[in-house]
């Protein structure tokens, strides 16, 4: 029904009412601003249960300057949003979760001026908890910067957002 | 890196010290769009972000005390979101549980207006190694 006095849907208004859920659109206009759009977040690639994100080397993500060497922040943010999304990749649509433990395993520095890409996947959900883990890379998975697991609440809607 | 002195990333993000406390330094960040990820809250990554810096400037502190010049490398980092990150002034300290030869254990806690209600708790584990000149 449209009543008159509702305001314009959102980009994520639109998402909560979608049919299904497509990473590559939610990336273009979920991770456009704020915190995943001053990163860079761009899309990669999804299959069932899994998703891929990426973002470049930029000189204001840098955590040593002495060898240009990328924050670790950055990265922490892109495998958060990677294994969030791989969630609803593989249940088919978005639904409301916020994350209740992430676990970072830093296995070597990333090479400077190299893009990152993270590969995630969700390996189980359940009624009230999502469980993921991923891959953080600069060009070859089988020698990763980064893996991560955690866990996702599935939170009520209505929380979600202010 | 010293102790009080951010990386472009930090800076980047609006990171700021905010003095020390029992001789940690405390990291604050305001609420800002570079900040936030669901619409009115922090992002998650950008407190982990933050968890981290105040892992660094805390064992960076306690290695100028012990007169120590190493190279510090994370190893790995654990978070457990608390809270939702509001849209205000966080806060972030560590604690060095044990700086050793080879590894440190450092505790980080994120606090927004009420310290007593923490937004985020994180341990992270640092390798420590010889600087090369």
């Amino acid at each position: 029904m449209n009543d008159p006095q509702s305001p314009p849907e959102s980009p994520l208004d639109r998402f909560i009412n979608a049919a299904g859920f497509n990473p590559r659109d939610w990336t273009a206009h979920m991770n456009a601003n704020g915190h995943s759009g001053f990163i860079g977040m761009q899309y990669r690639d999804h299959g069932d249960i899994w998703i891929e994100l990426g973002f470049d080397w930029r000189e204001d993500l840098v955590g040593d300057p002495d060898t240009g060497v990328l924050a670790s922040g950055p990265i922490i943010s892109l495998l958060d949003n990677a294994t969030s999304m791989s969630v609803w990749t593989r249940v088919g649509r978005f639904s409301p979760q916020v994350t209740l433990d992430l676990r970072i395993d830093y296995t070597r520095a990333a090479t400077p001026g190299k893009s990152i890409v993270a590969r995630a996947e969700c390996y189980q959900v359940r009624r009230s908890m999502a469980f993921v883990r991923g891959i953080a890379h600069d060009g070859d998975i089988t020698d990763p910067v980064a893996h991560a697991a955690g866990i996702f609440m599935l939170v009520d809607g209505q929380e979600w957002v202010k | 890196m010293k102790s009080t002195e951010l990386p472009p990333y930090a800076r980047a993000m609006g990171m700021e010290l905010a003095g020390t406390d029992d001789g940690s330094p405390v990291i604050a960040i305001d609420f800002s769009p570079r900040a936030m990820g669901r619409p009115g809250f922090f992002h998650g990554g950008a407190i982990g972000g933050v968890l981290e810096m105040a892992a660094f400037a805390a064992l960076s502190a306690e290695l100028e005390r012990q007169g120590v010049a190493v190279r510090i490398k994370p190893i790995n980092i654990s978070t457990e979101y608390l809270r939702a990150g509001l849209p205000e002034r966080l806060y972030a300290r560590g604690e060095v549980v044990r700086a050793g030869r080879r590894v440190a254990n450092v505790r980080i806690e994120a606090w927004q207006s009420d310290r007593t209600r923490p937004v985020a708790s994180c341990w992270m584990n640092f390798l420590l190694s010889p600087k090369t000149p």
